[in-house]
């Protein structure tokens, strides 16, 4: 049935069947429709944000939802965003903590208007203090910690952590918990996540000046695919691992490049976090009991690339 | 020097000057660089409220005033400073700068929180005064000096936080003797009418106050005007041009005060890598709010209706419930429209003078 000079396989095309197929999950509930709010941390055009986006809209189709979307990486316009929502009167918040002290005060106000509140992705130590129902997402320590214990049982001796963003808790948090499981030697390289030619020549020069590393950790799926070309152009050895996960990472799983990547599945903080605020509104549920829900880490490796090769593809993993 | 013009009508008695005499309550008005600003202010407001439901409650403009308001701190000094002639890329880490002193003094001294408030002015000051006699005496563009002081303030931010915290955050000073006083001042909120507002939209409408008395009525003004027109002419008459420069720099050093110590103040710490980028938008407040990039023409109330725009874009489409991966585009259009319309206004006056 294909045109000649068509692809049958990817493409737009597939894009708009996927598109459709998921536009058809109408809302199974009868509850009234009420609106949720989700404010989080993230720059400008993050992949990351777009997965977590992808859960929280399809569980907000599913609940009768109508769910907003907002984002500031400075922390006070985030605080301004989540009282832009206070002032909206919507009926629940979802929102980052990545910058927790900066955050206290918004949600306190959200508090007192009666707002109920969930906390995804960071801030699991302060959600419970600023009065949040839950917090969904992963213990960075925790993730890091897997990190050091995965490298020792590839028998890694010297480790390279790339922070792509300084000034970031979570990423001093991750790196940290790595060093403190992993055996070998481990250290820290700074690069400007911004500027991707920059990562890759600081990449490069790190394995060029220590020829003893050999595993590299990037903390972002992106800077996973320019360390292997780094790798590349020192003509090192070392193995390339990974934070968080997207096509290209499953692809490079598949493939060998990549040795394993960590997924906090972030598809599931958005998705859960709506469906939590749901059966909050509407049945008084609560999920934890006061513990953060970890959706994370889980470690991926060649044996699951293919399969999530396909979920990556349509954006929910 | 038409922004000057205006403020000094004859009234009444016939003006010695035909050129201020004849001048008409409308072409005054049309003269005014902050006009074509207003123009798009209002066409900003009247937008959201008909588009955004929520944006009219008493809340939500309370919530666009403190938006506007942590911008509009920094755009008064930073108008001066354009309106001076020059530029500051500082800007926005000098804020963070700011915020860090004050919070580590204050914690690793054990000293009342505004012993440490104190230091920071000290501190901030002088990064002023470094930016003003760089420029003065080495004679490179402000952009250049001041770029080299924006990487190096980054730097120091993350390295001295780093160094002294051990974390890329400082520590909360929140249980510290002067914190509850402090924070009254710099964070506290009002309550008006049932309606909380924020203290820092005081602070900006004060700053904006003193800013235009300081333009239009006194000499001072009329030597930042002076040296942003042509230095060398001012310098010919005898306008102090290297003070002039370094008191503008000084100026913008005090708004990043102020807006450091509401930063510290409002959220107890503050994250050293915070405030890249910020530069531009207290620049973008000021251009829309017609100030020339090239010096010599603008206002400080222009800058205020500037960042009142940017405070009512960026909130109210999260008011309208819009896609926010659109709002770079509106910034955009709004600033490139606003310096048109600038562009326009000014022309028209100019022409019927």
């Amino acid at each position: 049935m294909t045109l000649a000079g068509c692809s049958s396989t990817g493409g737009k095309r597939a894009e708009d069947a996927r598109k459709a197929a998921a536009s058809q999950g109408k809302s199974t509930v009868s509850t009234p429709r009420w609106t949720f709010a989700m404010v989080t941390h993230s720059g400008d055009g993050d992949t990351f944000w777009d997965i977590v986006q992808n859960g929280a809209r399809e569980a907000a189709a599913k609940d009768n939802i109508n769910f907003v979307y907002s984002h500031h990486d400075e922390a006070q316009q985030q605080a301004q965003l989540v009282d832009a929502a206070i002032d909206k009167e919507v009926d629940g918040i979802i929102v980052t903590l990545a910058k927790p002290a900066a955050m206290k005060s918004a949600l306190e106000r959200a508090r007192k208007a009666g707002i109920p509140v969930i906390t995804v992705n960071s801030g699991s130590a302060e959600s419970k203090e600023f009065g949040a129902l839950t917090h969904i997402g992963q213990d960075e320590t925790v993730a890091g910690e897997a990190v050091g214990t995965e490298l020792n049982e590839r028998g890694r001796r010297s480790a390279v952590c790339v922070l792509h963003e300084q000034g970031n808790v979570g990423h001093e948090q991750r790196c940290a918990g790595a060093k403190k499981t992993f055996e070998g030697r481990m250290t820290n390289l700074y690069v400007d996540g911004t500027n991707m030619p920059d990562v890759q020549a600081s990449i490069v020069s790190k394995l060029q000046a220590d020829r003893d590393i050999d595993a590299v950790v990037t903390l972002g799926a992106p800077f996973a695919d320019t360390a292997v070309k780094a790798k590349q152009d020192a003509g090192s050895k070392a193995e390339i691992d990974t934070f968080d996960l997207n096509e290209k990472v499953a692809a490079g799983l598949k493939s060998g490049d990549l040795g394993f990547a960590v997924d906090q599945q972030p598809y599931l903080q958005g998705y859960e976090a709506v469906d939590l605020l749901w059966l909050f509104k509407y049945n008084a549920d609560v999920l934890g009991g006061g513990k953060p829900v970890l959706t994370g880490p889980q470690i991926v490796t060649k044996d699951q690339a293919a399969e999530l090769e396909d979920y990556t593809k349509r954006g929910t993993r | 020097m038409s922004a000057t013009a205006p403020a000094a009508p004859a009234p009444g008695g016939a003006g010695p000057d035909e050129r201020l005499g004849r001048t008409s309550p409308l072409r005054r008005l049309m003269g005014r660089p902050e006009l074509g600003s207003v123009v798009g202010a209002l066409a900003v407001f009247l937008f959201f409220a008909v588009v955004a439901d929520s944006f009219l409650r008493a809340a939500s403009l309370s919530t666009v005033l403190y938006a506007a308001s942590t911008i509009g701190i920094m755009a008064v000094p930073v108008a001066l400073l354009m309106i001076g002639g020059e530029f500051d890329l500082s800007a926005g880490v000098m804020v963070t700068s700011s915020a860090l002193v004050s919070s580590m003094f204050s914690y690793q001294m054990t000293a009342n929180v505004w012993v440490g408030v104190g230091v920071s002015l000290l501190v901030t000051l002088a990064i002023g005064v470094f930016n003003g006699f760089m420029l003065t005496r080495t004679g490179l563009p402000s952009f250049i000096i001041t770029l080299g002081t924006f990487l190096m303030l980054t730097g120091l931010n993350l390295g001295f936080t780093k160094l002294i915290s051990g974390t890329v955050s400082t520590k909360s000073i929140a249980d510290m003797e002067g914190f509850a006083s402090a924070k009254s001042v710099f964070a506290s909120t009002l309550t008006l009418g049932g309606v909380n507002f924020k203290i820092t939209i005081l602070w900006w409408f004060a700053l904006v106050g003193v800013a235009t008395w300081l333009l239009l009525r006194t000499r001072a003004g009329n030597w930042i005007f002076a040296v942003g027109g042509g230095k060398d002419a001012a310098r010919a008459v005898g306008v102090p041009v290297a003070r002039t420069k370094i008191g503008l720099y000084m100026g913008v050093a005090f708004g990043a005060w102020i807006a450091g110590q509401h930063l510290l103040f409002s959220f107890d710490v503050v994250q050293s890598g915070e405030g890249v980028g910020n530069e531009l938008i207290y620049i973008i407040a000021a251009v829309i709010g017609g100030c020339l990039i090239t010096g010599g023409y603008g206002s400080a109330i222009g800058s205020a209706v500037g960042a009142l725009i940017f405070g009512m874009t960026s909130k109210g489409i999260v008011f309208a419930e819009w896609n926010p991966d659109w709002f770079k585009f509106f910034l955009g259009a709004m600033l490139l429209l606003a310096t048109l319309l600038n562009a326009w206004v000014r022309k028209r006056a100019e022409a019927t003078t």
